[in-house]
């Protein structure tokens, strides 16, 4: 599985996954020929789409004939290979997706499912998106996020950390400083 | 003079001198019992969230609540930085119709290159209070089933510290061991570190806890929910 093809463009995956959930609409949308032509325009070669419960299933294609070469799965143990060979990553609002993407470092959109009732997740990516961490879109803007993004506007995250909440634990109950 | 039955004033006469020996006691043992309850609840209302008096030396059995989606994953990622020897034995629970997390809790207890620390290691289930969709109607019998599973897996494990961080399944659990802290049963630490998924309001476990102030310490990720809810801890991202 070679990055580089030859002395022709390196592999550039976009990697859209809609976690365990079932998110139709993000897999439908990136699946259209307009999304699909921008982001062959915008240099990626390979587009694979983790469908997870959708009902929608996306056309394969090898992108020999100049186009974005696409394929899809529905679920797999672990995304993150799936994640680090990505050049782009498209997700749902879950918050596993959105912090294990960034902790690896790689360009975001996070797209906000409507249909969920109680959408508690918009919270969250518009609070990062607000921080300039990743791009927050709908399915029907999403196109139009691809679009404009601007990657170089994007502020690495720096991965946060679960010591200050062990240390108050261990205080509380009257365990001693390590 | 009107004519009254001797049976009907001697029983008038009855009412109206000193009640019969019987009755008195009773309500004073009711009465009794009452207030020395509402007593013992507002000590241990006002004992929650302050912390441990004596040093402590001795591992505590935890108990851990997982739950769908991320919860499981923040939850782990907070248990890697907990010293396994200090809470230990370490109980695992998740929602009977969640079929990953404890699978991702085994996964992590296995990662310990420590033999004796995995042992220490158990996973159980718990009855849902609701599903997702659920009439209301069938909710009530759903829910009671759930809160009688709580109270047996409490006392089954008699956990010295509870964590938790979100999932519905955790609300019986606290409520069981909040209750066994007021009948002097067990003192359960009850740690509640709401999801980095809230941003601007706490979920309904987390204000349930929050208001009913059960926890002893509830963690918040942002700093909008610590002035929205100033009781709770602002303890930054943890992810």
């Amino acid at each position: 599985m070679g990055i580089a093809d030859g002395n022709v463009n390196p592999k550039r995956i976009v990697f859209v996954t809609v976690g365990t959930t079932l998110f139709d609409a993000l897999v439908r949308e990136v699946d259209t020929p307009e999304v699909k032509k921008e982001l062959y325009a915008k240099g990626y070669t390979h587009l694979l789409i983790q469908i997870g419960r959708g009902s929608y299933i996306p056309s394969r294609s090898s992108g020999e004939d100049g186009s974005l070469a696409v394929d899809y799965f529905t679920f797999s143990s672990s995304i993150a290979d799936s994640l680090k060979s990505a050049s782009l990553v498209i997700s749902h609002a879950g918050s596993g997706s959105i912090f294990e993407t960034l902790r690896l470092g790689k360009p975001l959109i996070v797209v906000v499912n409507e249909d969920l009732m109680d959408n508690h997740q918009e919270e969250l990516a518009e609070e990062l998106a607000d921080r300039k961490h990743l791009f927050c879109a709908h399915p029907q803007t999403l196109y139009k996020t691809i679009k404009d993004m601007n990657q170089e506007s994007l502020i690495p995250y720096t991965p946060g950390d679960a010591k200050p909440v062990a240390r108050l634990i261990n205080t509380f109950l009257g365990f001693p400083e390590e | 003079m009107s004519y009254v039955p001797e049976t009907l004033t001697h029983r008038l006469n009855s009412l109206h001198s000193s009640p019969s020996s019987d009755s008195n006691p009773f309500l004073l043992i009711i009465i009794g019992v009452f207030t020395l309850i509402s007593i013992r609840f507002l000590y241990v209302l006002n004992r929650t969230g302050k912390p441990m008096r004596r040093g402590r030396r001795r591992p505590l059995s935890t108990l851990i609540v997982l739950g769908s989606g991320g919860h499981t994953a923040e939850m782990l990622n907070l248990l890697t930085v907990l010293q396994k020897d200090r809470f230990s034995p370490r109980y695992y629970i998740a929602a009977a119709t969640d079929n990953m997390s404890l699978q991702k809790a085994c996964g992590f207890e296995n990662s310990s290159d420590d033999e004796a620390e995995v042992e220490t290691a158990q996973f159980m289930q718990i009855y849902r209070s609701r599903e997702v969709g659920q009439s209301y109607v069938t909710s009530v019998g759903t829910t009671l089933v759930a809160i009688a599973h709580a109270l047996w897996l409490i006392i089954k494990t008699r956990p010295q510290v509870i964590i938790c961080n979100g999932p519905g399944t955790c609300i019986p659990l606290c409520l069981i061991a909040f209750f066994f802290k007021v009948v002097g049963f067990k003192w359960s630490s009850i740690f509640y570190v709401e999801s980095i998924a809230r941003v601007r309001r706490l979920s309904l476990s987390g204000s349930l806890l929050y208001k009913l102030r059960i926890a002893d310490q509830l963690y918040v990720q942002w700093p909008q929910l610590q002035k929205k809810y100033p009781r709770a801890i602002y303890v930054g991202c943890l992810m």
